[in-house]
């Protein structure tokens, strides 16, 4: 029996789209090798094009897919073991070790292994984002570089880098030791919440989200979430971005301006979003201590849960700030607690917490500093001080809606009061 | 397995060093981390201070200079170092963190096969 060519290319190019990053990563647990690993399975795709034509398209083309890659890639170590035995002087007598044996010692996903094998502390914080994308999520080379806005051959540059310093200094395609394991799993999540953030509000250029870098962090984070279910930190993570995602809609308005969190149409947030969020901070929060992320979430969800800005519970949202910042004492954390302490106490004690960051070297850079001092002003009476404030915070942002969003501010304070 | 180099940093003009308590206790630890992981080491000799060093620049008509000092001058100082065997970074890693390194810090690099 034979398939039609182009039943067959649509089901190869099914299989590309849905499971390279699956055979990948079980063909990286034979070859210890992200390199060689990739023309194996470069080399299995090729390869279903002709045999799927003859034998028809397997049940599971993923499982097809990664038994011929596996195979190749253990024919490449026998070659070069042959090729070692008789060339002892020319190639060292260093052993090559392969794991042949591996569903001995499998433990959950093959993904779960590469991830935390790209996520490697000792690479590069810029390098592990860059593999995640490219070897976990699946993006393509030049896919990859545009989302850290280089070029295709720089981005190519610094994988070739990265997967050579993996190679050379031998970091293992494992699962950590328990003792090891929240510490790299924090590594993991820190890579996919950077992620999210920078789509969540791009630093440069002219739309406010993007979404291809957030769907990927949550894709992550869902892929995550089931290869270790029990994790506090994942759960947290993955229902902050949910409950952040959940508002995308209304954040902008149609014609592209930015709306602030009070004056969103509450009606556009995705329920549905909002209450997997939701169950998954508690279950989060049940953990002791609380983990960062898992706060961030819990301020998310009073947020998502109150019907409008002045009927949201501040008192509970700083109090939450008050533990995040014994846990997570960032400039952003204090800046944000500020803010919300102005929500409870009125626009002079916010003003009063913000003074007390004016020292801060991150904070004087960060827009949203200024713009935080610029709204409490305002609502204070004091223009000047409140346009001064404006325009620091227009010098220091650097994305278009953003930008447009504070100049129409600042232009609503020259108008008489 | 793989090998490799622990390289042993810390900053030599610390007053500290000069407290024989202190030295006698950094001595101790270092015994206390060959007892531990005696079946990983291949080697491993403190160095005498950068004071000490000689250092030979060639330059590209095959000139070479000798000059007094370490080689690039930087606050922490290359005193020691270990060479490890271990099954991968993160067991070299493991190591490396019993590495005594008071006042500085230990880089690892692996070792180029021959």
């Amino acid at each position: 029996m034979t398939t039609g060519r182009t039943q067959v290319e649509a089901a190869v190019a099914q299989a590309h789209r849905d499971e390279w990053t699956y055979v990948l990563a079980a063909t990286v647990r034979v070859t210890h090798d992200i390199d060689i690993a990739e023309e194996c399975v470069q080399d299995a795709y090729a390869r279903a094009l002709s045999a799927w034509a003859i034998n028809g398209i397997p049940e599971r083309p993923g499982a097809w897919l990664t038994t011929v890659a596996r195979r190749l890639a253990i024919d490449f170590h026998r070659r070069r073991e042959i090729q070692d035995r008789l060339l002892p002087y020319l190639n060292g007598v260093a052993e090559k070790t392969m794991d042949l044996d591996h569903n001995s010692t499998s433990v959950g996903d093959d993904r779960l292994q590469l991830i935390f094998t790209c996520c490697h502390p000792a690479l590069a914080f810029e390098s592990q984002i860059a593999l995640t994308l490219r070897y976990i999520c699946g993006l393509t080379t030049s896919e990859v570089a545009r989302v850290f806005l280089v070029t295709e051959s720089t981005m190519a540059a610094r994988l070739t880098r990265a997967k050579k310093k993996i190679s050379v200094s031998h970091i293992p395609f494992q699962v950590p030791a328990p003792l090891d394991l929240p510490e790299r799993t924090d590594a993991v999540l820190e890579v996919v919440h950077l992620l999210f953030t920078t789509g969540h509000t791009a630093p440069t250029g002219s739309v406010l989200v993007r979404e291809d870098l957030t769907s990927r962090a949550i894709e992550l984070a869902r892929m995550l979430r089931q290869l270790l279910p029990g994790n506090s930190g994942v759960a947290g993570l993955l229902s902050l971005m949910l409950l952040s995602d959940a508002r995308r809609i209304a954040r902008t308005s149609p014609d592209g301006t930015m709306i602030l969190l009070g004056d969103q149409d509450r009606s556009k947030w995705d329920r549905e979003l909002i209450d997997e969020g939701i169950h998954l901070v508690r279950e989060a929060l049940t953990h002791r201590p609380p983990s960062r992320f898992a706060l961030m979430a819990a301020i998310g969800a009073v947020h998502a849960e109150a019907p409008s800005l002045c009927e949201t519970d501040w008192r509970e949202i700083v109090a939450i700030y008050d533990l995040l910042v014994l846990t997570w004492p960032s400039p952003v954390v204090r800046l944000n607690r500020a803010a919300a302490v102005g929500f409870v106490d009125g626009p002079r004690a916010g003003l009063a917490a913000l003074d007390e960051l004016a020292g801060d070297p991150f904070l004087s850079h960060y827009a949203y500093y200024a713009s935080a001092r610029a709204e409490f002003l305002a609502r204070l009476g004091c223009w000047d001080q409140a346009r001064d404030a404006y325009e620091m915070a227009l010098e220091t942002c650097h994305n278009d809606i953003e930008r447009n969003f504070l100049r129409r501010r600042l232009d609503d304070l020259k108008l008489p009061p | 397995m793989s090998e490799y180099l622990v390289l042993i940093y810390s900053d030599e003009a610390d007053p500290s060093w000069r407290d024989p308590a202190n030295r006698d206790r950094v001595m101790k630890d270092h015994m206390e981390f060959g007892e531990k992981h005696g079946a990983s080491l291949r080697g491993g000799n403190a160095l005498h201070p950068s004071t000490s060093a000689t250092s030979l620049r060639h330059d590209a008509s095959g000139k070479v200079t000798v000059t007094d000092g370490a080689f690039v001058e930087t606050k922490e100082a290359l005193g020691g170092y270990y060479l490890i065997e271990a099954a991968d970074l993160d067991e070299a890693l493991a190591i490396a963190k019993d590495v005594p390194a008071p006042l500085g810090g230990v880089e690892v690099r692996p070792i180029m096969p021959t």
